[in-house]
């Protein structure tokens, strides 16, 4: 690989600005975590970990390298595209089996099931 | 045809997916690409009943659009809560929304939507698909609210998926 090419400062100091707002949006993610007092709150922060932090670094990857290759390098794209996919996922399991232990507590606050049949076990 | 490619999209998908994740296109990883695009559908076609139909696809660019400019919003509205969280707790509750949209896969795009965009959580799904419990992590005005999720996500994926 060529390491002589000399990539324009405005672009150094695009792919940096990136990197550190999505690190910035990642770390109050975790910020939230320590932060928020109760469990369905919590469920929340992270997201901004996956959103903005995600993209943010991932735009800088794709600037990065499609300045140093002379071309498009969009496959850092997927990234974002395949998280979206797959965090929802894991969120609402999260976020079901949350509400089911809250319920068996029977803590307060929490909403009754709304499924309308009689022992709905959803 | 149907029956070799049951699912044209998912194909065109995988085939793209391949090639973008090697950054080539040399003959080997289109040989590859396309036998990912050919069995991959064929493989999942037993655990997928129904088929999804899709329409309008300019409908689909304007709700993507829509969610990306929600997801940075909300992005900088739960930052904001996070960090205030020491003087202000943020005003976190459940919301009770009707549903109007029925389609299966519209449903699982909207619970997408709904989790990948930050301060909302899908939490419940009634079993007719008449009511949906949404967690919200900071909730001001509760109708405007559900104004603002019915017109700007459901009614889109109503016209794509239905």
């Amino acid at each position: 690989m060529n390491e002589s090419i000399e990539l324009p400062f405005w672009l150094e100091l695009a792919t940096a600005t990136l990197l550190l707002v999505g690190s910035l949006f990642a770390l109050i993610g975790a910020l939230g975590l320590v932060r928020l007092k109760d469990y369905f709150k919590r469920m929340h922060p992270p997201a901004l970990a996956t959103t903005l932090g995600t993209w943010c670094i991932a735009l800088a990857s794709i600037l990065y390298f499609s300045a140093l290759k002379q071309g498009p390098v969009l496959h850092a794209w997927l990234i974002p595209v395949l998280l979206s996919i797959t965090v929802p996922v894991t969120t609402l399991l999260l976020a079901r089996a949350a509400l089911f232990r809250k319920r068996a507590a029977g803590e307060e606050n929490i909403p009754a099931e709304i499924s309308s049949g009689r022992d709905a076990g959803n | 045809m149907k029956r070799f490619f049951p699912a044209p999209l998912l194909s065109v998908s995988m085939f793209f997916l391949w090639l973008l994740l090697n950054v080539s296109v040399s003959p080997g990883n289109l040989v590859l690409a396309a036998a990912l695009g050919i069995f991959a559908p064929l493989l999942l076609a037993p655990l997928r009943p129904q088929q999804a139909h899709i329409r309008r696809p300019r409908v689909i660019i304007r709700l993507l659009c829509r969610v990306g400019t929600d997801v940075v919003m909300s992005n900088l509205q739960v930052a904001k809560g996070v960090l205030r969280a020491g003087s202000r707790q943020p005003h976190s509750v459940f919301v009770h929304i009707p549903l109007d949209l029925r389609d299966a896969h519209g449903l699982a795009a909207l619970s997408m939507i709904t989790t990948v965009v930050p301060g909302t959580v899908w939490s419940e799904l009634a079993l007719d698909r008449s009511m949906l419990l949404l967690h919200v992590f900071d909730l001001k005005d509760e109708a405007a609210f559900i104004e603002h999720f019915k017109h700007a996500y459901e009614r889109p994926l109503m016209e794509i998926f239905e």
